[in-house]
């Protein structure tokens, strides 16, 4: 093994350690926070002081928070299926409580999609909802975050639910390329990609700057989130195999006057 | 609803859903950090830490 893969293997190993992370995540996290908050405060502006659109009016409002809402879900789900395949494959003992740890944040952003997207529907199509390629696969999604979550809290041992849950999360990516691609592979009711295109945005830069904002703002505040919750589950593991040793302790204590 | 109100309600409900999980995670964050500071304090020490 030469110098350079060393050093490879020991930083892989120093990323692994839920000590080291809670020490290295502790100083993000503030600026995560603080850059999330002033991406948002910025987007926020932009995105009331942006021109009408010239069909839907005012509720063009709505696709800043739809639109970044939609991306983020999902995102989360694709962080999910990383930390699955670290979790089967190199058995990272932090990619499970990062799964753990995304799976609320992930549905929260999707319901988020689907409530702001019905909101939006209702004035513009006439209907708060249709089952068309897009809505339904973003439901299917909503779904699969609640089938995570349920998993993971059906098994009492974490340990034990890891394998499991990252298998479900593997069999649910199927789904983000359908949601993806469901606007060109199906007749829908959804508008088509209007940001990412092979031949660039259709939105005019007055309205697709706030977006961007925005949808910064929204990642930002993903990672801060998922960042505070990781630290938590790395402690209520801490605690509960504190738990343990100390029932241990006492059973091998009390053991010599049980003998008796 | 007015068109307005529709905006209003998709902002609204953005801040109560994203607000609600941060106090949520804020909330299981206190109370992990309060749990594993009595555990310390009773002496219950981890495995690793001998």
């Amino acid at each position: 093994m030469n110098d350079t893969t060393a050093q490879a293997r020991f930083s892989f190993t120093a990323l692994a350690n839920p000590t080291r992370y809670l020490s290295y995540s502790g100083k993000i996290l503030p600026w995560l926070g603080g850059l999330s908050a002033l991406l948002l405060i910025v987007g926020l502006y932009m995105a009331f002081t942006a021109p009408e659109d010239y069909q839907q009016g005012i509720t063009v409002r709505i696709m800043y928070v739809h639109v970044p809402a939609a991306w983020l879900a999902m995102m989360g789900y694709m962080v999910m299926a990383v930390s699955a395949l670290g979790t089967l494959i190199w058995r990272h003992p932090l990619a499970d409580v990062s799964i753990k740890a995304a799976a609320p944040i992930g549905a929260a952003f999707t319901f988020l999609a689907l409530a702001t997207g019905s909101l939006w529907g209702k004035p513009m199509w006439g209907t708060w909802w249709v089952w068309d390629a897009r809505l339904t696969s973003m439901f299917v999604l909503f779904l699969m975050y609640l089938g995570v979550i349920a998993l993971q809290r059906a098994m009492d041992d974490p340990v034990k639910a890891a394998r499991p849950v990252a298998i479900l999360v593997l069999i649910g990516t199927v789904n983000i390329p359908i949601i993806k691609f469901s606007v060109d592979w199906w007749n829908t009711l959804h508008q088509p990609a209007a940001v990412f295109r092979m031949d660039g945005p259709t939105i005019d830069p007055s309205l697709l700057w706030p977006l961007l904002i925005m949808a910064v703002g929204f990642t930002a505040l993903f990672f801060f989130l998922h960042m505070v919750a990781m630290r938590t589950e790395i402690w209520r593991r801490r605690i509960a195999s504190m738990r343990r040793a100390s029932a241990r302790e006492q059973r091998s204590t009390a053991r010599p006057v049980l003998a008796e | 609803m007015t068109h307005e109100q529709y905006v209003f309600v998709s902002y609204a409900l953005t801040a109560v859903v994203l607000g609600g999980i941060g106090l949520w995670l804020w909330m299981d964050r206190r109370g992990r950090l309060a749990e594993l500071k009595r555990l310390e304090e009773a002496g219950v020490r981890r495995r690793s830490e001998g």
